[in-house]
Parts: C-alpha cells; structure tokens; sequence
C-alpha cells in the first residue's frame, strides 16, 4: 500500500524506545522513551527562556541600579544599590539552579521547554516523582554540560596542556552519556532514578463509521454500493487497516486517489475515478468489521503478510 | 457545594449533544462512543491538574479521578481486543497515562516536604553517610596538616599554595601588625549585605561542583579537599608564626565552622554516590545508584542552606565582632549543626513506613 505510510525504520526506531509499564490495575501502558533529539532541542529552549529572562533582569536592575546611585562618588555605595546588588547575585543563582527543579516539580513533571517539545521527566521505578530525585538529577548538569563545554573551549588551546586534553575527553564521557545506555538516561537520570518519557497529549478523533460511506458502503456521490466478498477483504490485515484510517483522516485527495487506486489493482477491481473516497471508506469500514469480528475469535491478522 | 461563579457558565459549552450511538454501524465504534463522555470528563479534570489549578475542581471531580481512570484504563484494556480504530487506541493510551501520572503520583506540597525534610530527613540523610563523611574529614584534616608541614619546611611552598588574591598582604615575613590588620573589626555594616550575596553564590556553586565531581571522580575530588585545606593550612602556619593562631582561628570560626562543614557534607555527598555505584550490595547499580542519589541530594539541599547560614556569619559577625565573640559564635554554630545532624531524628523514634515513603 502506497500513501503516507510510516517507513519501517522509524517504525523500528520506535520500538526500540518503547517500554511497557504494568499499571496496578494490570493494564499494560505503552512509555516512549524521549529522543535524544528532542531532548536536546528542550534544553536549548529552556536555556534560550533562561538567558532572555536573566539578561533583561539584569538590565533592568541595572537600571534602577544607576538610577539609585543618585550621583554618590565615595567608594561606600548607598544602601538602594547595595540592597539591588543583592537581589541580582541571588537572583543569577536562584535562576540557573531553581529554573528547572521549580518546573520539574510542578504537577507536569516539566519544564517549558520539555513542554513544548512534549517529554516529561518521570520516576523510573513507576512511583511518584520525588524532590530528592529532582535536585539530584539537575545538580549534575555541571559536570555534564558545562564543563566538557569549557573544556572544549581551553583545550585546544593548551591551557592545560596533555591534562587538559585528558580532562575533556573524561568528561566528554558525561557528556556522551545518553548515547551509550538504551534508555537515553544522562548521568543526573541516573543517580536520581528518573527518565525523561514522551508526553504525547491527543486528541479524540472523531468515530469514522458513523459518518461517510463507511457504515452503508453507499455513496452519497454517485449512490453507488460497495460491497467486498471474503476474498477481497482478506489481502490486508491490520497494519494496513490503520494505514489507511490516517489517510482517511489526512483527508488528501492526491493519498486517497492513490491508495484507493492501489487497492483496487490489488483485489482485481477496475479502479473509476471521482468516487475514490467514499470506495476507500466502504472498504475500510468492511475491512474493519470484519477483522474486529475475527478477533473477537481471537483470530489476528498483523499486516498482509500474516 | 459549589459556589457560583463565571466558570458554571463556561463549562456548559464544553458539554456535546449526546453522541448519536445508533449512527455508528461499527461495534466498536458504539463501545466508543458510549463511554466518550466518562473520558473527555477525565481528560478535563487532568487538564486542570496539569496547570496545577486543583482548587478550581468540585470536589465531585476529585472523588471522581480514580474512578474514572479506572474506567478508562479498563476502557483501554477492552479496545485493545476488540477494536482497530488507532486513534482512539492512542488517544487512550496517553489518556490513561497522564491520569496515571496523577492517580499514582500525589505529591507533597512544597511546605509539606519542607516540613518533612527539615523536621528529621535531613538529619537522618546525614547520618546514613557517615562513612564518607569520616572519609572525607580525615582527608581535610591531612590536607591542612600537610599544608603546614610544606610550608614550615619551605616558605616557598606558600606562593605555590595560597592562590595570588590573598597574598595582598599576608606573605611570609609579614610583621604581626599588618597581619593583625586583616582580622580587624569593620566599624560599619554598609557593603556587607552584597558581600554576603556574593559569597552565597559564589560557595553554593563550588559546593555543588564538589559534589558532582565526588560523583565523577571520587579520588579527585578528594585530591580538591586536600588542596583547599593546604591552603587552610598554609595560612595557619603564617599567623602562628606571628603567635596569632588563637585570632586568626577566632576569625575563622564565625562562618568556617558552617562552611568547612558544608563543604565536607558536599564532598561526603559526591562520594556516597560513587561508593554505593562501586559498591551496590544486594541491589541492582541502577537502584543503589538512585537511592544513594536522593539520599545525596537532601543532604546538598542541606548544604546550600548551610551555605546561607555561613554567608550571613561571614558577612556580619566575622566583620563586626571582636576575637571572643568570634570564636564564641563560630563554636555555637558546630555545636548546633552537630547537635541538629546527629542527636536530631534518629532512626529509632521514627517507624519504619517513614522510611519506605522516601
């Protein structure tokens, strides 16, 4: 089947970050281990909020700082600048550290910049996420981040000569972290038993048989009847089933002349042209009912090769 | 009971006319739509816990969240077997993910924990590491011994050791005058409270890197403590050498007591981390590893708030009071985090379960 189908790889790829939790109910819920990449990209968001909010503080501070000075030239500063300079070393301080553990703890397990990009950080043994393990993960990201980061700066320089060399390559380690294990944890997720899972949020679609030719297998174009015999709904199996819900649902003309062409070559039947959706939704709705009435068997049909 | 308010009038809209079942020519498509409701309500209540607005629920919705999740996840386990519409299988699926996030994830409010935590579990954090914390106490007190030893062997080792901003005046060589200088008392308080500010940030950030690299590194770090604390003793040297141990230690005393402590509880956190990755026991790496990390990160939550401590003694006492009330204040302050660490929530006047909760 042609279309906008998922290639293999991703679907792979996918898998491979797929873990399965046992909810105490004895449900099996899918967990998706959050990308690499999309970790990355929150990070940089969180770190692009981070700079804007902190640099414009500190101008403003600054500001009433300068403002404050009235004009006083001996070394002793008055009180108003003292008590702004005050405020904006804590302030630098409150906001690299508490940044991410104030968003972390929230109810979302998230930071704004996780958020956008839709991952979460959760507990790795399924219990609740615990403060300690959120101060833990974020003490890290010095050792992490920051100083392969500035190791990478001052080594090729030689400031520190072969030691130098040696320290960024050890702490390039750190950095490299998520690489080498299969859950993508960094060295914080570690100590704190935490990971970071996507945190997909759908939406409910709308029921498909209760709109179109998927119920009747009428056309409401050309009033035509579909009906497909045993043979003809028995080339596909689920796989295929669902791909062709997304198309459906995607709603392009040009994916649904396609399939709807793919699939009439397929079961032997001369493909006419203008009707093409309301074919491929009395086919979906057929091909539907009748693998969920063989499951109901506990008879499965994967995809068209099983 | 519900007060009223605008929100009664906005909720409405958010209810659909009742699906059309019959319409549906699909079974599954009707089991769906039967239950469409119960999970929207769901979906609506976790919204508002998401945003963290729990008081904007009735209290019909909160009774109602394990309810309806269970519903749902029972919702999911029976689509699973009986229907092929993935959206909806997906729709369920992060459903009854977020709901079980905030089923199984009640969290304590910020005051609660803080309650918790300075009320015992500090204290307790502090005693399961005492091991490294005797390791690393006997590595800072060799360090400022063999700071001493280097330097009253050969004065050249304190310009190796003392780093250049506190050679100002304080060389070897220095007459005890100008020594007695640097511990003066200040006349005023103006400039202090930006000192202190400073000192705050710029030892929390040092504290933490020690910690950190204690993970990382183990011997390093330690090789850290060493040299910090030839530093210590390099400078004792100095003053003992003018006969100004008993100042200089007075001086010292009002904040070091806090921070040499915190500093050694940061080093001892770093290196019970390593320890019990090195060392797991009976437990898989990855679970010593995380307990020892939470365990670890409380007692860093103790030290930062240490750190506070030390700043303020620093910036004020240190400056302000004469040699008595210094050493009579920095000996306080030992004898209250001592006193606080280790005679304070001890195991036994606590259950069990407490223990568990963490």
């Amino acid at each position: 089947m042609s279309g906008p189908a998922m290639p293999a790889q991703i679907r792979d790829r996918r898998a491979k970050r797929q873990r399965i939790l046992v909810t105490p109910e004895g449900v099996a819920l899918p967990l998706t281990i959050a990308s690499r990449g999309a970790r990355a990209g929150a990070l940089m968001l969180d770190f692009l909020i981070l700079m804007v909010s902190t640099v414009s503080l500190t101008v403003m501070m600054m500001f009433i700082g300068f403002g404050s000075l009235n004009g006083a030239v001996d070394e002793k500063l008055p009180g108003a600048t003292e008590f702004i300079f005050v405020l904006w070393s804590l302030m630098w301080f409150i906001a690299w550290n508490g940044y991410f553990m104030f968003f972390e703890m929230g109810p979302r397990g998230a930071t704004p910049g996780k958020r956008i990009v839709g991952v979460r950080v959760a507990s790795r043994d399924g219990g609740r996420l615990v403060p300690e393990a959120i101060v833990a993960r974020n003490l890290l990201r010095d050792i992490e981040l920051f100083l392969p980061l500035v190791m990478l700066l001052s080594a090729p320089f030689g400031g520190g000569g072969a030691a130098g060399w040696a320290a960024f390559l050890w702490f390039l380690v750190f950095l490299l972290f998520p690489f080498f294990n299969k859950d993508s944890m960094r060295a914080g997720d570690l100590i704190a038993g935490t990971w970071v899972l996507e945190a997909p949020e759908q939406k409910l679609a709308t029921t498909l048989s209760s709109e179109g030719a998927v119920g009747a297998g009428t056309s409401n174009v050309t009033g035509a009847q579909y009906r497909f015999g045993d043979e003809e709904l028995s080339v596909y199996g689920e796989y295929e089933l669902q791909t062709l819900e997304r198309v459906l649902r995607d709603g392009r003309p040009q994916a649904i002349e396609a399939v709807a062409e793919t699939i009439c070559t397929k079961i032997g039947w001369n493909p006419g042209a203008g009707d093409e959706r309301a074919f491929l939704e009395s086919f979906y709705g057929q091909l539907r009912a009748r693998l969920e009435s063989d499951m109901r068997f506990g008879k499965r049909k994967l995809d068209k090769f099983s | 009971m519900r007060a009223p308010s605008i929100a009664m009038f906005s909720r409405s809209a958010e209810i659909k006319a009742a699906p059309d079942i019959e319409a549906a020519a699909l079974r599954s498509d009707r089991f769906r739509l039967k239950r469409e409701g119960e999970w929207q309500r769901l979906e609506n209540i976790l919204k508002e816990l998401e945003k963290g607005r729990l008081r904007k629920l009735s209290d019909d919705d909160v009774l109602a969240l394990p309810t309806l999740y269970r519903m749902a996840a029972s919702s999911l386990a029976v689509a699973r077997e009986t229907s092929l519409d993935a959206s909806t299988l997906a729709y369920l699926e992060s459903l009854v993910q977020r709901a079980w996030f905030q089923v199984y994830g009640p969290r304590l409010g910020l005051m609660a924990w803080m309650r918790k935590f300075l009320g015992g579990q500090l204290s307790r954090s502090i005693q399961a590491i005492w091991l490294d914390i005797c390791v690393a106490l006997f590595v800072m007190v060799a360090g400022t011994v063999t700071g001493w030893l280097l330097v009253s062997r050969n004065v050249e080792w304190y310009y190796a050791l003392v780093p250049g901003q506190f050679t100002d005046s304080r060389v070897p060589g220095a007459s005890r005058e100008v020594l007695l200088e640097t511990l003066k008392v200040e006349d005023s308080a103006q400039g202090m409270s930006a000192f202190a500010a400073q000192l705050f940030a710029n030892n929390a950030g040092v504290s933490i890197l020690a910690f950190a690299l204690g993970f990382a590194f183990g011997i390093p770090s330690l090789m850290l403590l060493v040299h910090n604390m030839a530093v210590l003793g390099a400078m004792l040297w100095l003053y003992s050498s003018q006969d100004l141990t008993w100042e200089f230690i007075a001086w010292l005393s009002v904040h070091g007591t806090t921070e040499l402590f915190a500093i050694l509880l940061a080093g001892a956190a770093g290196l019970h981390i390593g320890r019990k990755m090195a060392f797991p026991g009976q437990k898989s790496i990855l679970a010593s590893a995380a307990e020892s990390g939470q365990r670890a990160a409380q007692v860093m939550v103790g030290v930062v708030t240490m750190l506070i401590f030390a700043a303020l003694l620093e910036a004020f006492p240190r400056q302000l009071a004469g040699t008595e009330a210094r050493a009579i204040i920095g000996t306080f302050m030992l004898i209250f985090w001592l006193a606080y660490f280790f005679g304070f929530g001890r195991r036994g006047k606590y259950p069990k379960i407490d223990e568990a909760a963490l």
